[in-house]
């Protein structure tokens, strides 16, 4: 199934890599947007345009960073809260990359490197889509990988330049992309018993936390009692088989 | 740039860097133990919902349950949108223009 590369012409190494942006595409759509609306709020929560731009080169993880700006925005700046927020939201990256580490590993260790930083969900679901039809392929992931990072970039550019025309977004309600997109997210997920307890679970935590803990701790609260439900109960669930 | 915000997009990177690594380091010889993948599997639910749920029922900071708070009306259209559509961009778009209306109607 595997596709050992050294062994493969350096052209077809290319065209793996050109096939893997070509693939990338359609999903791009569904990111750009993303993108801007992540320009727009982090200059409207007061980020500047640089700071902004180097979020996106660096970090590269969309909800994560709509979730700092918000924090941001709304007078968070502890360095700890939002640094423990990021990784809590991103620790279900360890699991696509668990899932990939059986390709990856025997790769150089800086090519390793590189495809983990540029592993988000849509690169992650083009690469196990492409192992799932022809094989593994590290220049079709890298290709995925860099048209994803570059539109990321891009887009949030593209926000930063349009923040400038829109007066006020938060006036007209715009900051309502965010929940918006987010429910778009999670519906989807919401299709066994467990996962609606979780959801039900996290979202009365969130109320009660809103309401009675400093700061933004009631997203740690709430993703914490959920994840201890739902774990419960997918113990409970394996016992029982 | 201001350092603290600096500082805070790098401690951002460093640890979405880690999530990302991480797993191809400790797991490339045993593979995923099955309890982790069962603990690890609700996470993004229960962020997701803790970011929504407060955003659309205390959008001012204080539980407001009424035809008043838009945020939760545009809410609902954007649960019925993404029901009917399956499509982030619709969702977006449709919920946008059901708050967009109720400012300008005032409702």
């Amino acid at each position: 199934m595997e596709i050992i590369e050294s062994n493969v012409p350096g052209t077809q190494v290319a065209s793996e890599f050109w096939i893997g942006v070509r693939d990338s595409i359609p999903l791009m759509v569904g990111m750009i947007p993303f993108g801007i609306t992540c320009g727009i709020m982090a200059l409207t929560a007061g980020l500047t345009s640089g700071e902004t731009i180097l979020m996106s080169m660096c970090v590269f993880a969309g909800a994560s960073q709509f979730i700092a700006i918000t924090m941001l925005g709304a007078g968070v700046s502890g360095w700890g809260l939002i640094v423990v927020t990021t990784l809590l939201v991103n620790l279900r990256h360890l699991l696509m990359g668990a899932s990939l580490a059986p390709y990856i590993i025997r790769l150089p260790v800086a090519l390793q490197a590189l495809l983990s930083f540029g592993m988000v969900d849509e690169t992650y679901a083009i690469t196990i889509d492409r192992i799932h039809k022809k094989g593994y392929s590290a220049s079709y992931q890298l290709g995925a990988n860099a048209m994803f990072y570059s539109a990321w970039i891009l887009s949030t550019a593209v926000g930063v330049l349009l923040s400038g025309y829109i007066l006020d977004p938060l006036a007209w309600g715009l900051d309502f992309a965010m929940p918006a997109i987010f429910l778009s997210m999670l519906i989807p997920r919401l299709v066994s018993p467990t996962a609606l307890l979780v959801c039900g679970v996290a979202a009365v935590v969130a109320i009660i936390g809103m309401l009675y803990l400093p700061g933004k701790w009631y997203i740690i609260a709430a993703c914490v009692a959920a994840v201890t439900v739902g774990g419960l109960m997918e113990e409970e669930a394996e016992h029982a088989n | 740039m201001r350092t603290e915000i600096f500082l805070i997009i790098m401690g951002m990177a460093a640890v979405t860097f880690f999530t990302r690594f991480a797993s191809a380091v400790l797991f490339r010889q045993t593979g995923v133990p099955v309890w982790f993948g069962r603990w690890m599997k609700h996470v993004p639910t229960g962020i997701l919902t803790a970011l929504i749920i407060p955003a659309l029922f205390l959008p001012k900071g204080y539980l407001d349950i009424s035809i008043h708070n838009h945020y939760l009306l545009a809410g609902l259209v954007a649960i019925v949108a993404t029901c009917l559509f399956r499509n982030a961009i619709i969702t977006m778009g449709l919920s946008l223009i059901a708050m967009l209306s109720l400012r300008f109607l005032g409702v």
